[in-house]
C-alpha cells in the first residue's frame, strides 16, 4: 500500500516537473517544513519559509475580504520566474517556471 | 744396670704415601672455542602520515531524505493529485502566454528625465576660445578626459592647448576647476582612455604626434610620444584607440590620420618609446570596387582617414572612413603591400581594405561597432545622416535623419542593444531608440546657445545612465539618461537580430 502511494505521488510530481520550463517543485507541509524538493537545501528551505508565510497572508487577505471567499491559486510573476503556489490546509506546492526559454 | 744399648733400626715404608701415588691420575679436559659475532640493525627512513575527514553536517539533508524514505504523509498523495490538473494547466497556459512580454513594473524611483549634472570647465581654454575635440572615460568610470582643440580651423598653427581630467566621483567636485591640467604645445585631435589602466591616455595631436599621458605621474606625464619621427604621422591624427595585441593583457595604439596612414604602435616602457609595430596605408587604387558604385577619382591618391572603429567581436577587424566619404572594412592581417611610397618607415605599409560599403556623400565623422551585435556598426557624417550597416552588405540597413548639419560623432548605448547617439552640428544630441516604430529621435538633449556644436560624446560603460558631451564652446557636459534609455527590455535583443538580418534595398 505505501509502496504504490509513494509510486503515485512520485508520478504526479514527475508529471508536474515534465511541463516545460519547469525549474523545480517544492512540496511544503503545514508546518512550513519542506517534504519534497527537487532543488538545492539552501533553496529549498528559502522557498518554502517563505511561500509559507506568503500563502497564509494571501489567504488571510482574501478571507478578510469575503469571509465566503477562499484563496484558491497563487501565481508570482517576477523578471526571472513565474512562481505557482497551490496552498491547501496540510500542504504546499510551489513550482517554479522559467515562462519565456 | 745401665749399658749402652745400640738398637738396630728398623725401617718402615710408608703405607700412605704408597696408596696415595698409586692412586694419582692425571686428567685433561677442553672446551671448546667460543664463537662470537657482531652484528647491527639499523632503520634508515622515517614516515609520518596523517588522514583526517571533517565531520559533515547534514542533519537537514537527512531530514529530507528521511522522510522519503519512510511512509508518505497522509493526504500528500490526495493534494498532489487534487493538484495536479491545475498546475499542469498553469503550466502550459504560462508557456505559451505573451501577456507578460514588454510588461514593465517600475519599482525603482526612475529618473524619467534627462537632466544636466554637470557642466565642465576649464577657464584658459574657454578664454582662448578652444573646443572639445574628444572626450573619454576612464576605464573605472569615474574620470572624464577632455582634449581640447579646434574643429572649425584648417590652417597649420601652433597654439597650445590641453587635456583636462575631471573625477565625477570626487566629494569635491569642482566643474571650474579640472583636477588635473596637461599641457600640449598643439591641438589635440583625438583622446582614448586605456581599457584597464586608469592612469593612461592616448593621444593624438593636430601635428600627428601620438602620446599616452600617464596621470598618476605628478612632474611630466608624457610617458611616451612619437615625436617627429620618420615612422609618425605627418597629418592630423583622427582618430586614437587602444588595440589588444597578441599577448593577453597587452594593448597597443592605434592612430588614423588624414595622411592615409593607420599605424599600430606599441608602448616600450623601458625604453620610453614608441615602437611603430605595424603600418597601413589606405591607397584609392587599392580600394575594392563594388559593382554598385562609382566614385570619381579626385585629387591625391591617399584616402584621408577621418574615422577609425575597432570590432570588439573580431580582433581581426577594424573600419575606417575616410575624407572622401569611403566607409572600409579592413583587416589587421592583410600582407597585401600598399601601392604607396614607403616615405622611410621601418615597418613595410600593408593595404588592409577588404570591403567598401556604400560611400556616402561627405567625410564620415565616425563610426562604431555595436556591441550587441557582430555584424551592426553605425556611422555618419557631414550629410546629416546615420547609417546603420550589416559588415556583410554593402548598402546601409538604415539611414537616418539625424540633422540638417554635420554629424560628428555617432555611438552606440553601453547597455540598451538598440539604442545610439549622435552629436550634431546644431548642438543637440539626438538618441534613437531604433525599437520605436517611428525614425525619430527618442530624446533630443539641447545644450548651449546659438552657433555651437556638440562635437563629441561618450557614453559611460560603468554608469550607464551618464552621457558626456563636448562642445564648441569648450564646456564638456555630462547628462543624466533616463530610465528608459538604460534599461535593456526583455525583447530586444531579438529585435536587434531582426534588423541585422534585413536584407537592405
Amino acid at each position: 500500500m505505501a509502496e504504490t502511494e509513494h509510486a503515485r505521488v512520485e508520478e504526479t510530481l514527475k508529471r508536474i516537473e515534465g511541463q516545460k520550463g519547469v525549474i523545480g517543485t517544492i512540496v511544503v507541509n503545514a508546518e512550513g517544513i519542506p517534504i519534497r524538493t527537487t532543488l538545492d537545501n539552501s533553496t529549498t528551505i528559502q522557498y518554502a519559509k517563505l511561500f509559507h508565510l506568503l500563502s497564509m497572508k494571501a489567504r488571510s487577505t482574501v478571507r478578510d475580504i469575503d469571509p465566503q471567499n477562499d484563496l484558491t491559486f497563487l501565481r508570482i510573476r517576477s523578471k526571472k520566474h513565474e512562481i505557482l503556489v497551490a496552498p491547501e490546509n496540510d500542504f504546499l506546492l510551489i513550482v517554479i517556471q522559467n515562462p519565456c526559454e | 744396670m745401665f749399658t749402652d744399648e745400640a738398637p738396630d733400626p728398623v725401617s718402615l715404608c710408608s703405607l700412605w704415601r704408597r696408596s696415595q701415588q698409586a692412586e694419582q691420575e692425571s686428567r685433561g679436559c677442553q672446551t671448546r672455542v667460543v664463537h662470537s659475532a657482531e652484528a647491527e640493525v639499523q632503520t634508515r627512513w622515517a614516515t609520518i602520515s596523517c588522514t583526517q575527514t571533517d565531520p559533515q553536517y547534514q542533519a537537514k539533508e537527512q531530514l529530507l531524505q528521511q522522510s522519503q524514505d519512510q511512509l508518505e504523509p497522509p493526504g500528500l498523495k490526495d493534494f498532489l493529485q487534487r493538484v495536479e490538473d491545475t498546475v499542469i494547466r498553469e503550466l502550459v497556459r504560462n508557456a505559451k502566454s505573451h501577456a507578460f512580454d514588454e510588461f514593465q513594473v517600475n519599482w525603482e524611483d526612475q529618473n524619467q528625465i534627462v537632466s544636466c549634472l554637470h557642466c565642465l570647465q576649464h577657464a584658459s581654454a574657454q578664454e582662448r576660445g578652444l573646443h572639445v575635440t574628444s572626450v573619454s572615460w576612464s576605464c573605472t568610470g569615474s574620470v572624464i578626459a577632455c582634449a581640447y582643440g579646434r574643429i572649425d580651423d584648417g590652417d597649420w598653427s601652433t597654439e597650445r592647448s590641453c587635456v583636462c581630467t575631471w573625477n565625477l566621483d570626487r566629494r569635491t567636485l569642482n566643474p571650474k576647476q579640472a583636477d588635473l591640467v596637461i599641457d600640449v604645445p598643439t591641438a589635440v585631435t583625438a583622446l582614448c582612455c586605456h581599457p584597464n589602466q586608469p592612469a593612461l591616455i592616448a593621444g593624438g595631436l593636430y601635428s600627428g604626434e601620438v602620446v599616452v599621458w600617464d596621470t598618476s605621474r605628478t612632474q611630466d606625464p608624457v610617458l611616451v610620444q612619437t615625436g617627429m619621427s620618420a615612422d609618425s604621422h605627418r597629418e592630423p591624427v583622427y582618430q586614437v584607440a587602444w588595440v589588444p595585441l597578441q599577448k593577453k593583457g597587452e594593448f597597443g595604439v592605434l592612430s588614423a590620420c588624414s595622411g592615409g596612414r593607420v599605424l599600430l604602435w606599441t608602448v616600450d616602457s623601458d625604453r620610453g618609446s614608441f615602437v611603430l609595430h605595424a603600418g597601413y596605408a589606405l591607397v584609392r587604387q587599392q580600394v575594392p570596387h563594388s559593382n554598385n558604385t562609382s566614385f570619381k577619382a579626385r585629387g591625391s591618391s591617399t584616402v584621408g582617414v577621418t574615422s577609425l572603429a575597432l570590432s570588439p567581436w573580431d580582433p581581426d577587424t577594424f573600419l575606417v572612413g575616410s575624407e572622401g566619404g569611403l566607409l572600409l572594412r579592413c583587416s589587421f592581417s592583410s600582407q597585401t603591400p600598399a601601392a604607396a611610397p614607403s616615405e622611410g618607415h621601418n615597418v613595410t605599409l600593408r593595404a588592409p581594405a577588404v570591403f567598401l560599403f556604400r560611400p556616402c556623400s561627405g567625410p564620415v565623422h565616425s563610426i562604431h561597432c555595436s556591441p550587441f551585435h557582430r555584424n551592426l556598426f553605425v556611422s555618419a557624417g557631414t550629410d546629416g545622416l546615420a547609417h546603420v550597416h550589416s559588415l556583410l552588405q554593402a548598402n546601409p540597413l538604415l539611414s537616418l535623419r539625424v540633422s540638417d548639419s554635420y554629424v560628428f560623432q555617432v555611438q552606440w548605448s553601453p547597455t540598451r542593444p538598440l539604442v545610439f547617439a549622435a552629436a550634431t552640428g546644431q548642438g543637440e544630441v539626438q538618441i534613437f531608440d531604433l525599437g520605436n516604430r517611428s525614425l525619430r529621435p527618442a530624446a533630443t538633449i539641447e545644450q548651449g546657445g546659438a552657433g555651437q556644436a556638440a562635437t563629441c560624446l561618450a557614453f559611460n560603460s560603468h554608469n550607464p545612465h551618464l552621457l558626456a558631451l563636448g562642445n564648441t564652446n569648450g564646456t564638456v557636459c555630462i547628462w543624466r539618461l533616463s530610465h528608459d534609455l538604460t534599461e535593456q527590455s526583455p525583447r530586444e535583443s531579438s529585435q536587434l537580430e531582426q534588423i541585422a538580418n534585413q536584407v537592405a534595398e
